[in-house]
Formats: C-alpha cells, sequence, structure tokens
C-alpha cells in the first residue's frame, strides 16, 4: 500500500513506540501535522516556542530512558531550536528533531521560510540528514533514532522537504539498521579491566568520580554496587547527581567549582582516580596544571574515546558503555577483591574535611536560597524531579537537594541555558504523568521561556515553580562582586513583573513568599492543596546570597573559597 | 610535527563540511585537503595535511572517528608511505627565458602542457618540498599563477586503507 511521506513520518514515529512529540506547526510541515491529526496514538504537545519544544522533548529523554521527539517547521521554526540542539549535544541527549524543508526545487532559491537546516545545525547535532527521495525516508528515521540513542547519545536532525512528504511510497520500516560507518563499542577491553582492578587494588586515596554517563547508561544501581565493594569515596559532577545515592555515607558530595570541601580535596590529593562517564570537564577540575600537579593514577571509563585524555592524561583507558564495563568489573572483583587497609586512613582524613561543613549558611532574616531548597527537600521527600535554571539557584539545588535516584536532576550542565527550567518541567511531567515536579529558577531564567506557562494551562502541567527571587542576576553579580570590584555591570533587574499576576494571567496560581517562617507552610501548601495546578511561589531571597564553595575559574580544585573565609 | 591524515568517508553530499567544520570548530589546522571519490563510488577518499602535537593529533583523529560518516582514519605519517602533489605553474616565456624556463622543466622532470607565444604551463609531480624547490628556483617575476593539489598519500606495501 501507497502512503504519504508525511504519514510514514508519523508511523515511523509509532513504529519507534513514541508516544509524545512537542512542536509547533507551519507552512513546511503543514502534511506532516494533517497526518498527526488522522491518529491517535502519537499525542502532540503545541509550545509556545520552538526553543521550548526542544528543551521539553531533551526533558522528556533526561527524565525517563526514551528519545525524546521535537517537530518544528523550516526557516525560523529551525533557528528558534538551534539552543535547545545544542543544550541538548553539549549534555549527550538522544534526541531527534524532524524539521521541516521547503520543497526540493526550491532549494538554494533563498525561498520563503528556506534556511540551510543542515549547515546551521551541524556543529550541534551528533548527526543531521538532509532527505532527498520519499524512498529514503523510513530508513533516514530510523537511522536517526539509531544514532541518537547508542554510543554516546546526542540529538539528531532529520530534515525533510515538504515535496516529499506529499509523494506517495510503500512502508516498509527496517527492524535493524546496520552502518558500515557507524559501530559504537559496547564491551570495554578485559585486559584493560584487570589492570584496572589491580590498581584499584593498590589504591590508598582513591576516589570514584562519577558523571553523567553513569545516568545516561542506566548504570546507577550497578556503580552503587561497585562503590560498595570497593569502600571508597564517591563524588558526582553536576550532571552526574543521582547517579550515586546523595544520602550515602560514602557520598562525599558535588565535586568542581562550586563543589564540596571535601569532594574537591578528595579528588585532587587521590592517588588513584576511577572516572566513569565524566569528562574532567574545566568546571569540574579548575586549572587543569594545577590538577596535575599531584601525581596520580587515572582510570577512565567512557564510550567516547574523544573524552579519554583530552583534557587529563589517563593510565587506564577503558572505552564502553559504563553499564557493560562496570558489569564486567563487578564479575571479575567477585570474591577476589581487597580494598587496601590503608583506605581507612584516607577516610579519616575525608571525615576531617567533612567536619568544615562547607555548605553550612545562615538562615535570619532574609529567606536563604539554601533554606527553600532544604525545605523542598523535606516536602516532597526527595522523591521530585527538579528541573533547574542557570544561576545561583541552580547551584544551590545540586548542593541542597539530596538526589538518591538517577533522572530526577534536570539541568543544562555543559551549555548553561537559561530558560530551560519550565520546558524541562513539561518534558519531565509528559514522561512521567502524576509526578512531583519542581523547577527551580531564578526571575532572570524563568522569564526566558516565559510564554510556556501558556502551554501548561493547556495540557494540565502542574509544574511547581520555586522563583528564587533576588532581584539580580546573581550568579553574574555573584562574579562582580568578586572579580569585578563590585562594579555591577547589567546584571541588576529592575522593573520585574508581579510573578504572582503574571501567574494568574495566565490562569495558574501564584504565591509570594517574604518570610522565612512563610517557606515551609507555602511549599505544602502547593504540593498538597495545589497538587493539581502549576505554583508559580516568588520566594523573595537575600538579594547578595553567594554560592559557595567557589572554586574561581583558573584556579586549582584546592584554592577554594569558603563562606567561612569572608 | 607535520601529519597527514587518510579517511574514508561516506560519499554524501555535505560530508567535506563536516570534515571541514570540525577543524575549524576545534582550531585544528589544515594545510591541505584533497578529496575524491574511491574505486567504489559510494566512499570517497580525503586526505588532510595537517600539524600538531601528538595530543593534539590523538584528538584529531579521535573526533574524526566519530564523524558519523567517516569509515576509517589513519595517519599514514605514522608509517612508511609515499605522498605526492601536483602543481600546475603557469610562466612567462618570452625571448631567452623560454630556453631557460624548458631546461628548469627538464631538471625537475615536470612537462609543459600548454604553450603561447608568452607563457608555458608547466605540470610538476612530486613531494611538496620539490614543489617548493621548482618555485624558489624560478625567478620569480615570471611566475604567472601557480595551483597546487594538496598532498596524497598512501601506505607502502601491505599497509592498506580499505573497508
Ligand atoms: C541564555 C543565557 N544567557 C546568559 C547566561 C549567563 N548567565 C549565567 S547565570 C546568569 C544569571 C541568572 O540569573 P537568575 O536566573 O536570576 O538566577 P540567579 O543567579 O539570580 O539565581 C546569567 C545571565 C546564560 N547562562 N544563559
Ligand atoms: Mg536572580
Amino acid at each position: 500500500m501507497m502512503i504519504s511521506g508525511a504519514e510514514i513520518v508519523i508511523r515511523c514515529l509509532q513504529e519507534e513506540k513514541v508516544d509524545c512529540v512537542f512542536g509547533y506547526p507551519g507552512g513546511s510541515v503543514l502534511h506532516i501535522y494533517d497526518a498527526l491529526f488522522r491518529q491517535d496514538q502519537v499525542k502532540h504537545v503545541l509550545v509556545r516556542h520552538e526553543q521550548a519544544a526542544v528543551h521539553a522533548a531533551d526533558a522528556y529523554s533526561r527524565s525517563s530512558q526514551k528519545v525524546g521527539v521535537a517537530l518544528v517547521t523550516s526557516g525560523p521554526g529551525v533557528t528558534n531550536t538551534v539552543t535547545g540542539i545544542a543544550t541538548a549535544y553539549m549534555d549527550s541527549i538522544p534526541m531527534v528533531v524532524i524539521t521541516g524543508q521547503v520543497p526540493t526545487a526550491y532549494i538554494g532559491q533563498d525561498a520563503f521560510q528556506e534556511c540551510d537546516t543542515v549547515g546551521i545545525t551541524r556543529p550541534c547535532v551528533k548527526h543531521n540528514f538532509l532527505v532527498k527521495d520519499v524512498k529514503d525516508l523510513a530508513v533516514t528515521i530510523k537511522k536517526a533514532f539509531h544514532i541518537a540513542a547508542t554510543g554516546r547519545p546526542g540529538p539528531v536532525v532529520v530534515d525533510i522537504p515538504k515535496d516529499i512528504t506529499a509523494q506517495m511510497c510503500a512502508f516498509d520500516y527496517p527492524k535493524t539498521i546496520q552502518m558500515r560507518s557507524y559501530n559504537p563499542v559496547v564491551k570495554g577491553h578485559l585486559g584493560q579491566i584487570k589492570r584496572a582492578l589491580q590498581i584499584l587494588q593498590e589504591a590508598k586515596r582513591p576516589i570514584i568520580y562519577a558523571g553523567g554517563g553513569v545516568i545516561l547508561s542506566d548504570a546507577a544501581e550497578k556503580l552503587t554496587q561497585l562503590a560498595r565493594k570497593l569502600d571508597f569515596p564517591v563524588t558526582n559532577t553536576l550532571m552526574g547527581l543521582g547517579g550515586y545515592p546523595a544520602t550515602d555515607k560514602q557520598f562525599v558530595g558535588m565535586l568542581g567549582m562550586h563543589g564540596t570541601f571535601e569532594a574537591n580535596n578528595a579528588m585532587h590529593y587521590s592517588d588513584v582516580i576511577l572516572a566513569i562517564g565524566a569528562r574532567f570537564d574545566d568546571r569540574v577540575i579548575g586549572n587543569p596544571e594545577h590538577f596535575c600537579e599531584e601525581k596520580r593514577r587515572v582510570i577512565h571509563i567512557d564510550i567516547d574515546p574523544s573524552s579519554i585524555s583530552k583534557r587529563v592524561k589517563v593510565d587506564v583507558p577503558i572505552v564502553g558503555n559504563v553499564a557493560d564495563v562496570l558489569d564486567e568489573l563487578l564479575k571479575l572483583m567477585d570474591g577476589n577483591f581487597k580494598t587496601d587497609p590503608e583506605v581507612a586512613n584516607w577516610w579519616k582524613q575525608i571525615d576531617e574535611w567533612r567536619g568544615r561543613d562547607s555548605l553550612r549558611y545562615k538562615q535570619d532574616s532574609h529567606i536563604m536560597p539554601q533554606y527553600v531548597i532544604e525545605k523542598l527537600y523535606e516536602v516532597t521527600g526527595g522523591n521530585a524531579f527538579v528541573t533547574s535554571d542557570v544561576g545561583q539557584h541552580q547551584m544551590f539545588a545540586a548542593q541542597y537537594y539530596k538526589f538518591d535516584k538517577p533522572r530526577r536532576w534536570i539541568n543544562s550542565g555543559g551549555l548553561g541555558t537559561m530558560g530551560v527550567g519550565l520546558p524541562y518541567g513539561m518534558g519531565v511531567l509528559m514522561a512521567n504523568p502524576g509526578a512531583q515536579v519542581a523547577c527551580v529558577t531564578g526571575e532572570g531564567s524563568i522569564q526566558m521561556c516565559i510564554q510556556e506557562l501558556s502551554t501548561c494551562k493547556q495540557y494540565g502541567l502542574p509544574i511547581k515553580i520555586i522563583n528564587l527571587n533576588n532581584g539580580m542576576l546573581g550568579m553574574v553579580r555573584q562574579w562582580q562582586e568578586m572579580f569585578y570590584s563590585k562594579r555591577y555591570s547589567q546584571s541588576y533587574v529592575t522593573s520585574l513583573p508581579d510573578f504572582v499576576k503574571l501567574a494568574e494571567a495566565y490562569g495558574h496560581v501564584g504565591m509570594k513568599i517574604e518570610k522565612p517562617e512563610d517557606v515551609e507552610p507555602a511549599l505544602r501548601k502547593a504540593f498538597t492543596e495545589h497538587k493539581d495546578d502549576l505554583v508559580f511561589m516568588d520566594f523573595i531571597i537575600d538579594p547578595v546570597a553567594n554560592v559557595f564553595p567557589m572554586v574561581a575559574a583558573g584556579k586549582g580544585l584546592t584554592e577554594m573559597i569558603l563562606a567561612e573565609d569572608l | 610535527m607535520r601529519h597527514i591524515i587518510s579517511i574514508l568517508i561516506e560519499n554524501e553530499s555535505g560530508a567535506l563540511s563536516r570534515v571541514a567544520g570540525l577543524f575549524s570548530a576545534r582550531g585544528y589546522n589544515i594545510e591541505s585537503l584533497t578529496v575524491a571519490p574511491t574505486e567504489d563510488p559510494s566512499l570517497s577518499r580525503m586526505t588532510i595535511l595537517t600539524s600538531g602535537s601528538d595530543e593534539v593529533l590523538e584528538q584529531i583523529t579521535k573526533q574524526l572517528n566519530k564523524l558519523v560518516d567517516v569509515v576509517k582514519v589513519v595517519d599514514l605519517s605514522e608509517a612508511a608511505h609515499v605522498e605526492r602533489e601536483l602543481m600546475l605553474i603557469k610562466v612567462r616565456a618570452t625571448g631567452k627565458d623560454r630556453e631557460e624556463m624548458k631546461r628548469m622543466a627538464d631538471i625537475f622532470r615536470g612537462r609543459i602542457i600548454d604553450v603561447t607565444e608568452s607563457t608555458f604551463v608547466i605540470e610538476l609531480t612530486g613531494a611538496s618540498s620539490k614543489l617548493d624547490s621548482f618555485i624558489s628556483a624560478l625567478d620569480a617575476g615570471l611566475i604567472l599563477e601557480t595551483v597546487r593539489t594538496g598532498v596524497c598519500g598512501i601506505g607502502r606495501g601491505d599497509r592498506i586503507l580499505k573497508v
């Protein structure tokens, strides 16, 4: 039977078990939207800006194990998605973005709403395709899903000219796909894994440094098993939070620019690092020269060979899928592994560092942002999905919400994109209906995708927006205070909207919270009485609270500024 | 260090821009780049002349391998190989320079492939350094135009790059 290209697109989505796409219609995807209309297997969420469609699809993926899908029109539809695609790319999130294109015959003629989609997105996708023949359509979409989800995951763009969506073709969806140019490694090299085990056995001051790769490969449980057997301290990167239970005693907290005193010191003074799905990025190890002053051996497990020995020389590279490699490690360890007795002394040292209590803060007359997050943690029983934007509030959320489970902490780590928080909440709820979702944001970030309050109304998405309102672009202000002699250039936001009224204008519930004693009752009310409502909670917080500890850009991991120093 | 990277890549539109884009985005340098389909028309072979430290070269090969369209990558200069470059050079050839140009072309085993009353086009192949020497051996004032293909290379003996 012959069906149209547009119907093929939808059939492919059905074959891939996609239950929901996020999108926005326009001229060159009209056929696809028509095919979407004539079925009910694939739901569609109509956003208010294409950037949000991509962020939502991204969070749909981050919070489940599925590939997120976005659908947009050509030209401005595509250019609006670029921030979202780049955000997903930097955090290796599997996603397929289907974009309309002008008809084949018009390509290159500066046609209405034409842009070079493949060219514009090329540097921020794992791969992209322009479909030139309807006969290639199904195979291309199959490849897109395959590429997005395997190896080091990432976003894939499929650009489809309008005429292709009108042409008729038989539909045959391939079950599997073989590509001679794309065969990602899965299993780690056994010899290397054995070498790693030997080194782990000799370690006296070990640390497990685990990143987003643990989450992406669904290896959190295996990591916990491994850490227990080794009795080593574990630190997580910003992207790895939830990959190891934060309430566990072996957890030393997040490391990096705003990491804990104990995590950064343990990382720096370790003699063996077991790096798992992490990439030694500049916000994590600080100045690489300073970092490399200490002699130590590094074992690095990662699916992407180019992440290994990129910034820090690695002694034992293990290329493979984290979950598979951990399996192999656990198998080999079984019954014949002994942790060096000196590790006990290392733990003493770590406990001493812990004693500094580097996340301590004082709650007085102003509401402190840290306090809000701690209360949020209590009120939600630590079980919420927490999305965040970018800024101080993001760091407070990462530091004070103790994530025990993977895929609960949803933020833009690599690109650091303000504006993701609200659409991330939408994606999380579409993938996890009924879940508790808090969006921790700032008055700066929330305004970057505020229009999505309308989408949330349309689809009844009861996100709890925790606006840590300091009336400042706080993270910018913090840097200006510390490194630019308090010249607050453009970091102060005057003429903020009345967020309560704004929320109400969109048909939601708004609350303004100005006193510390009101924080907890307000949160409780939002999560019980207003369980099914979107609640915009505008917390008027200490305008000058800063995030500590802090490793200034270019400084070494142990050159932390602590709150107590000031 | 100078390196010659050979790449087998799917002969798809846009393949060249993926490779070129990778080099510019990551700040690797390209001294020359040549590309054409192989005996199997579904594959192109690209030769890139680049330079950098061992660490940079390791990253270049890893990043190239990561491109979904790339089938194989080798650093030819890691082992025995031969390399050649082709140059076409147009020179002024009048009066006594005519004889001189012919003599120079002979010395360098070049061939004159176009002749007019006042110009020659000389074709020369060889290692890039040989082409450089030819240029510096000529009177700069007589060189009208040059075009070079960039280096292409192949491993010696049993070193074979194929799918
Ligand atoms: C799209 C975008 N533009 C600019 C920045 C730079 N930036 C990082 S944090 C920040 C301030 C964020 O302010 P707000 O959302 O109020 O959060 P706060 O730091 O006050 O908690 C800015 C401007 C960014 N990360 N993303
Ligand atoms: Mg702010």
